[in-house]
């Protein structure tokens, strides 16, 4: 008996709770979206060529970027792997986790600073005689758009299983003098298509559910996602049964993703550069280091550039008025209360979850075998984490954007609604790092404590908070700059009278004031790095969490 | 066999040092063809540096290491003229037996009539024949470094280099092993380099051996004078001579 009956029974109450609350949130969305058109309208509304087309843009967009992520991060990741002893190397791999810990406005901005067109690129390729050849709008725009952010990661994730690999491969390889081609077909190659499957799962999924970058790069019903097609419905058409239409279908799109995901293996990049050396005789030769040096420069510049231009064009801002203005004060505290909140309920609900997990899991090891009840309840606390990926933060904002509007204004509730939204959006992430984390301390000192008959507060202030302090304050400090950075649960509730910081750079930049957006951007830019970078140092990933 | 240097050197390392992890190391040693050289020493001392340096793992910051005469040591690992066996994960745990031992014979896997009736020949030389299909996987310990001995023996390379290749296996096994890499040596007449940490199993199989210490070749003698201790106290301490 390693807990109290009073310590059980508070622990599977206030799981129960938490699971309620979080089911109850997302139901209420889900049923007023049911409530708010007919079932015949729905029907209807589902089989329009304006919603059939969407839904084909947004698979389409969403194989591509996958497509192209997966393909060009495989040569990158095998020249990272290959070049052990690259100058810089630890610094490239750190710029790879930079886009997964930036909002997504900031780097579409970047990137539009780069590609756009008083871009870099597009000013050297007309110099070169093209007239504006490359679109950051668009189709193009939104794919560029993605490479950026889930190359990267793609890239992390396949470096991490080819130094999994053991060391004696590449030595052996060398041994039998294996030329790259032969590495590749009987190494590298079995590797990477064991981690292949969930990596293109995972991004298919992020590129499925994109928000911000297809709201700012695409637009019009040429390049338009559902999600997009959602908030545009809403704010600007005013057809609530088009939203609905819309919120059902992308449901039932990432239920298939989502489930398709499910069976793919996981993958993780636990480990990537850690301790050992690896020897890679195969990549000493001349040539190849020419080619591995070619390619790390171009994705260096590639990933790097439209961060710079993000530095550069906010520096050139100006800073002093910018700050002077009351709407950023008064922005910046609305963002600061609404993270801090954020965070903080996602942990809440987080720490509730589990440890009734947890004393769940104990029950079966003293009862021999768990009942289908428990573990169903077991199961469910844990999906339920999982359910805003299921119904993202925009179908959740519409969902209750339509039930709230019924019983007056909206604007009142709005800065509690997103709250909650961007605490189930951290909720997956903070499960992953809290979760085994708190099993672990479990394991190790629950015995101890049990007999010692440390219970209660004591056991909170002595034993769990000494240990636990470092995977809270990494999961807040995600929690915090996910919250900070969003834009997709405040983009239908924003207005004059609520304005957070994503908003304020969003709505600087329809306005046309974009050197205004370029100075918020970059000080919201720091600020996100920062706590991630804060948040990192527990060693901890977050590649689990949907940028939108 | 009573001195090394009348028998042509297969292997010729002259001042050979480099510096690895704040540690120095310099070996100067010539060891005779055609035998089975014993590489012994405390853990730490340079023992898998030494065989590294002969590999091309490592690049001796001075000095030369000659193979036959051969300078080797600007040569990349692939163009010299060896064969390895590692302690552990010597093959490639998704590629079945049959394609781990063809890799021996052509690194992109192009096999003629004649490498396939090869491989099966070696396979049946370590005792493993119709293992042709099986996985890494679904063979013991014992089996993979067999494996490994058939990559060895279809590569016909005069030089097998082996790091630790029966440290992990029981000692009943591990005599097995040591009789089945002599009988290889019998037959094909290279010259083995073997780095063990096990005196007893150097005493018993090896010709010549060599004992490494403070990254430095303290001892190099023929087996019969190594196991004296030839009054070196690091040495006799390791052979456990003055406890007996």
């Amino acid at each position: 008996m390693l807990q109290t009956a009073s310590e059980r029974h508070r622990a599977l109450t206030g799981g129960a709770l938490g699971l309620a609350v979080i089911v109850a949130f997302v139901a209420l969305a889900t049923i007023a979206l049911l409530l708010a058109s007919g079932e015949s309208s729905i029907a209807a509304a589902l089989f329009e060529p304006y919603i059939l087309r969407v839904l084909r843009f947004t698979l389409l967009q969403a194989v591509l970027s996958t497509l192209l992520s997966v393909v060009l991060a495989i040569p990158i990741a095998q020249a990272l792997a290959r070049q052990p002893r690259f100058p810089g190397r630890i610094w490239i791999i750190r710029l790879m986790a930079v886009p997964m810990g930036l909002p997504v406005l900031i780097g579409a901005l970047g990137l539009i600073g780069i590609w756009g067109r008083q871009g870099i690129v597009n000013t050297l390729l007309s110099g070169a005689g093209l007239a504006e050849p490359v679109s950051i709008y668009g189709l193009s725009g939104i794919l560029l758009a993605h490479v950026f952010f889930n190359l990267p990661l793609a890239c992390r994730l396949m470096l991490a299983a080819l130094e999994r690999v053991p060391g004696e491969y590449w030595l052996v390889a060398s041994g039998l003098g294996m030329r790259p081609a032969s590495v590749f077909r009987f190494i590298e190659w079995p590797v990477l298509r064991s981690v292949i499957p969930g990596v293109a799962g995972l991004i298919f999924m992020l590129c499925a559910t994109s928000f911000t970058l297809v709201l700012m790069l695409g637009g019009g019903p040429a390049a338009t996602t559902v999600e997009v097609a959602i908030y545009q419905s809403l704010r600007f058409d005013f057809d609530p049964g088009r939203a609905v239409a819309l919120s059902l279908l992308q449901i039932g799109l990432t239920a298939v993703v989502l489930g398709v995901l499910a069976l793919l293996p996981d993958v993780s990049d636990a480990g990537l550069t850690a301790g050992r050396t690896i020897r890679r005789p195969d990549g000493a030769f001349a040539g190849i280091r020419v080619v591995d040096g070619v390619l790390l420069l171009l994705a260096v510049l590639f990933l790097g550039l439209p961060l710079l231009s993000v530095v550069v064009a906010g520096l050139r801002a100006d800073l002093p008025k910018l700050v002077a203005q009351p709407i950023f004060w008064r922005s910046l505290a609305t963002s600061a209360v609404m993270s801090l909140s954020a965070a903080a309920l996602s942990v809440g609900l987080c720490g509730l979850l589990v440890r009734a997990r947890h004393t769940l899991s104990l029950g079966k090891s003293s009862a021999g075998k768990r009942s289908v009840a428990t573990h169903a309840v077991f199961g469910s606390m844990g999906a339920a984490s999982s359910l805003v990926l299921l119904v993202p933060p925009i179908v959740l904002a519409t969902g209750w954007f339509l039930a709230v509007r019924r019983f007056g204004d909206v604007g009142t509730v709005a800065p509690v609604l997103v709250v909650a939204i961007n605490a189930l959006m951290a909720l997956p992430f903070v499960m992953r790092v809290l979760e085994p984390a708190y099993g672990i301390h479990q394991r190790r000192t629950q015995r101890l404590s049990a007999s010692l008959g440390i219970t209660g507060f004591a056991r909170l202030r002595l034993i769990a908070w000494p240990a636990l302090r470092k995977p809270v304050l990494t999961a807040l400090s995600f929690a915090m700059a996910l919250s900070l950075g969003d834009l997709g649960a405040v983009a239908l509730f924003g207005s004059d009278s609520f304005v957070t910081l994503p908003w304020l750079v969003y709505s600087s930049l329809g306005s046309y004031r974009t050197n205004d957006a370029d100075g918020l951007a970059v000080i919201l830019g720091i600020i996100c790095l920062l706590l991630t970078i804060a948040g990192t140092m527990g060693g901890t990933r977050r590649e689990a969490v949907a940028h939108d | 066999m009573t001195d090394g240097t009348e028998i042509p050197a297969a292997i010729d390392m002259q001042e050979v040092g480099l510096r690895l992890g704040g540690h120095e190391f310099l070996f100067d040693c010539r060891l005779p063809a055609g035998s089975i050289i014993g590489v012994t020493g405390p853990s730490g001392a340079g023992k898998s540096t030494f065989l590294n340096l002969l590999a091309g793992f490592d690049t001796p910051l001075r000095g030369r290491i000659l193979f036959h005469g051969q300078d080797v040591g600007l040569l990349h690992p692939a163009q010299r003229p060896v064969s390895l066996v590692f302690q552990d994960n010597n093959l490639f745990a998704h590629l079945d037996v049959f394609t781990n031992v063809g890799l021996g014979i052509h690194p992109a896997l192009k096999l003629s009539a004649a490498d396939r009736l090869a491989i099966a020949l070696a396979l049946e030389k370590v005792g493993l024949s119709g293992f042709e299909k099986r996985m890494p996987a679904t063979l013991s310990g014992g089996e993979r470094q067999r494996v490994a001995f058939a990559r060895a023996l279809v590569r016909k390379r005069p030089l097998l280099l082996l790091d630790e290749p029966f440290a992990a296996l029981d000692p009943s096994l591990r005599r097995e092993m040591a009789s089945l890499l002599s009988d290889m040596h019998r037959e094909s007449g290279n010259t083995v380099v073997l780095v063990s940490h096990d005196a007893e199993e150097i005493k018993r199989i090896a010709d010549y051996a060599i004992f490494i210490d403070h990254g430095r070749v303290a001892v190099a003698a023929p087996i019969a004078q190594f196991s004296t201790g030839e009054n070196h106290p690091a040495l006799r301490q390791f052979l456990r001579i003055d406890e007996s």
